[in-house]
């Protein structure tokens, strides 16, 4: 193809990555760099139902002229990323010099917020993403070897989870997993022990956490393999049966490999997927025991009077600096795989 | 402190929501309401019924004094029985002498408003907010004085209505919330348990004797939701020790003393008689738990108690034992364990001055004897000629008590945020007292920095 018809034909894309996606980005990350200006506080009296209490307020008219002047705010630099709430730069470098071993090092470094929600984003990615990969081939496997008739509602049945909204799959097992709940009640009579709570040890809400995080995203990758699994040529499985293949070998050999750039893809979009977990956190109740990045910009966002919108800028940037890290490894392997075939 | 003596024992009960600070989880919020937009333009006289039952009064407008005719009136408030009554009987009495009366109800108003009114003209030309709310439009200079208009159209407000600042008024109130204790006076007298509890020592006393009787493992509830309820809870018990969450006159944390600890050793004592999922528990959680009769001792919001008296959701056994008391004090002290919560109206500054004072004249035209009486059991009303009902008793008692209104103060809402995602750690027990509140003040002044209140 012609530079300038590849040019022509990647424009209205382009124009619209770069609209939509690359602006935005630049624009969050403009914010992260500042702070709001300084507020000038004034002492006042207050007075309502309950009495008068001395109190404090903003000047909201000098304060309105700062704004006007620089409506972004103070430029603060990359004090925001380095500050207690984000990379945490000082209290990292106290914990290193206060610490004597690496366990009470750790324990001081996770109990500020950032690590605290990077160790659990990091955990429910790695673990969740692998179970799926190896869970969804197997079931997509096992569906293909179904017999025409009930592979159309078996189908069906295995996208359900898929197709509930994540906050509302949570809520409803959240009530399921409470001590008065069908899976709690059932747990507890399991285990006999009647203090049993899914939601009040962290262990155990890390498992349903990422339970629920395989379950929901599992139909993904199944219905990818499985549209990959009917592009098998069926030559070749044939001639791996008369070689004398078992039907473990034939997986392993002939349809993995097969399905590996299927695989490179599933990796891809689960690890993007995965690091931003959020709506588990919020339908469970579970930010007691587990916080991911995404909850934290939520947080910013959210949960204060006053939106938080530098820091909510700066753990956004480095969510995306997260995913990229993780994404590195696979990206660069399917570019070798590239070279290789155009070789 | 000087406080509540104007409207003493008259409060009372059966509210369903108020001041709603968080009560229950903003995301399950937005799937059981939805957000009600009526806009209504020219039914005067009419009676209407508006989700949650709201009926004004046949020819009522007759009588009230609507303001400037033929001005645009839009109304953001929360979605609430009491607030459904305010502002659907000012749309009844003054909605046909505007050219247009829009209202805005959903539980999403807390986040919106300030968005809403810092356009110009702003999106509303009133929101109806609570203390902490009002600070937070406030800080960004969105609502105006009202001395002019309270002046000219509100010589029937009590004094106690008018929320002042600096001589400004700057809210009229209606209604009062706070938390209170919930008590099963028959599983307290199974228990060997003389009387109501009125300090926390006393709660912890009780609570320990019902589970040594064998009748409750787990007979305390109350809202520890991590986040805004759990760092609720502190605050109410850091007031009833006496304490101060700022240096006078500065944004400087002043948690990090004796006191906090103290109030911290409370909180743990008391968790430790709560349900183990305590830190998932918000109101909707604790009212099923209290009403299922699994707790006999609550400590819950007042608009709650209505609901858990009524007759739906729980046995007779459960809402014929139940009694509604002051919050707790500490041994030997005086000041209840509560916020106490006004919600009221504001008016926005980004509006016309013909707007604002229809919308001002309608809005206040509505707080009348009249509409108390049709909705008396739907808060406790700060408004003449309400008649406390018996779930009333909680709120009344605490707030005559002398109980601390949650502060006004600006970065309030900062430091609420600290505490309730910073204590959590010491309530799971993976952190000393001491090192929890250093976090939150580490976590506060970080914040605090980033907002321009501390450099």
């Amino acid at each position: 193809m012609q530079h300038r018809v590849f040019f022509w034909f990647t424009l209205p894309t382009l124009t619209a990555m770069v609209l939509f996606i690359a602006l935005p980005i630049v624009s969050v990350f403009v914010q992260s760099l500042h702070i709001d200006h300084e507020r000038v506080i004034v002492i006042s009296e207050s007075c309502g139902p309950f009495g008068c209490t001395q109190t404090t307020s903003v000047d909201t008219e000098a304060n309105k002229k700062l704004r006007e002047e620089k409506p972004l705010g103070r430029y603060n630099g990359l004090a925001t990323y380095t500050n207690r709430s984000h990379l945490a730069f000082k209290e990292i470098g106290i914990a290193w010099s206060s610490t004597k071993n690496w366990s009470q090092f750790f324990s001081k470094a996770l109990n500020l917020p950032f690590y605290k929600a990077l160790a659990f984003t990091l955990t429910y990615t790695l673990v969740v993403t692998p179970f799926v990969l190896v869970l969804g081939l197997a079931i997509a496997v096992g569906v293909n070897n179904l017999s025409n008739r009930i592979k159309g509602p078996t189908i069906f049945v295995s996208l359900l989870p898929m197709m509930v909204t994540p906050l509302v799959g949570s809520l409803i097992l959240f009530w399921m997993v409470d001590g008065d709940g069908i899976i709690g009640a059932t747990l507890q009579l399991l285990f006999d022990d009647s203090s049993l709570s899914l939601k009040a040890s962290p262990t155990l809400t890390w498992m349903m956490l990422i339970v629920y995080g395989i379950w929901h995203i599992l139909p993904f990758s199944f219905i990818v393999f499985y549209a990959g699994l009917q592009t098998v040529p069926s030559e070749t499985l044939e001639a791996a049966m008369i070689d004398g293949a078992s039907k473990w070998q034939r997986v392993i050999y002939v349809i993995v490999p097969h399905l590996m750039p299927l695989v490179v893809f599933v990796t891809l979009i689960l690890l993007m997927d995965n690091f931003r977990v959020f709506e588990p956190i919020v339908g469970f109740s579970a930010e007691a025991h587990a916080q991911s990045l995404s909850w934290i910009i939520f947080k910013d966002l959210r949960e204060s009077a006053n939106p938080l919108y530098g820091s909510a800028g700066a753990t956004s940037m480095m969510t995306i600096i997260g995913v990229a890290i993780l994404l590195t490894p696979v990206l660069i392997r399917t570019k070798r795989d590239f070279k290789q075939r155009s070789v | 402190m000087s406080g509540v003596t104007e409207f003493e024992p008259i409060l009372p009960v059966r509210t369903i929501l108020c001041s709603e600070g968080r009560e229950t989880p903003i995301w399950t919020l937005n799937i059981n309401k939805e957000d009600i937009t009526v806009k209504l333009k020219t039914f005067v006289f009419a009676v209407m019924t508006i989700a949650g039952g709201t009926v004004a009064p046949i020819g009522s407008s007759a009588f009230a004094d609507c303001g400037p005719s033929g001005q645009s009136i839009r109304i953001l408030a929360s979605d609430f029985p009491a607030i459904h009554a305010v502002a659907g009987t000012a749309e009844a009495q003054c909605g046909g002498a505007a050219a247009e009366f829009a209202r805005n109800h959903t539980t999403e108003a807390r986040e919106i408003m300030n968005a809403a009114l810092t356009t110009n003209p702003a999106e509303y030309t009133s929101v109806i907010v609570a203390n902490s709310t009002l600070t937070q439009l406030m800080n960004d200079g969105l609502v105006r004085p009202l001395n002019d208009l309270v002046d000219r159209y509100g010589s029937h407000l009590k004094s106690h209505q008018l929320i002042t600042i600096d001589g400004n008024v700057m809210a009229v109130a209606f209604m009062a919330n706070s938390q209170h204790l919930f008590s099963r006076t028959d599983i307290l007298e199974k228990a060997g348990v003389d009387g109501i509890p009125a300090t926390y020592d006393e709660i912890l006393a009780a609570a320990e004797k019902i589970r040594a009787a064998g009748i409750m493992e787990y007979p305390i509830v109350m809202n520890m939701k991590v986040g805004w309820n759990v760092g609720e809870v502190f605050n109410t018990i850091y007031l009833a020790h006496g304490g101060e969450f700022f240096k006078p006159g500065s944004a400087e944390p002043n948690i990090n003393n004796d006191l906090a600890l103290a109030a911290l050793g409370v909180m743990k004592a008391l968790a430790g008689y709560a349900h183990p999922d305590h830190l998932t528990q918000a109101s909707n959680e604790t009212q099923g738990l209290w009403e299922a009769g699994q707790a006999a001792l609550g400590y819950m919001w007042g608009s709650r108690g209505g609901v858990i008296l009524d007759g739906e959701g729980s046995t007779e056994d459960v809402t014929s034992n139940t009694v509604l008391s002051s919050a707790p004090t500490v041994t030997g002290g005086s000041i209840p364990g509560a916020t106490l919560w006004w919600d009221g109206i504001t008016i926005a500054n980004n509006v016309s001055d013909a707007e604002a004072e229809a919308t001002f004249a309608a809005l206040v035209g509505a707080m009348t004897p009249g509409m108390v009486a049709k909705h008396n059991d739907d808060a406790v009303w700060l408004i003449d000629g309400f008649k406390p009902g018996p779930a009333a008793a909680g709120v009344s008692a605490t707030a005559t008590g002398g109980a601390k209104s949650y502060p006004m103060i600006p970065y309030i809402g900062l430091m609420h945020n600290a505490l309730g995602a910073e204590l959590v750690d010491f309530l799971k027990g993976t952190e000393s007292a001491e090192q929890a509140l250093a976090d939150v003040v580490a976590a506060y002044v970080t914040a605090a920095k980033e907002k321009g209140f501390l450099n």
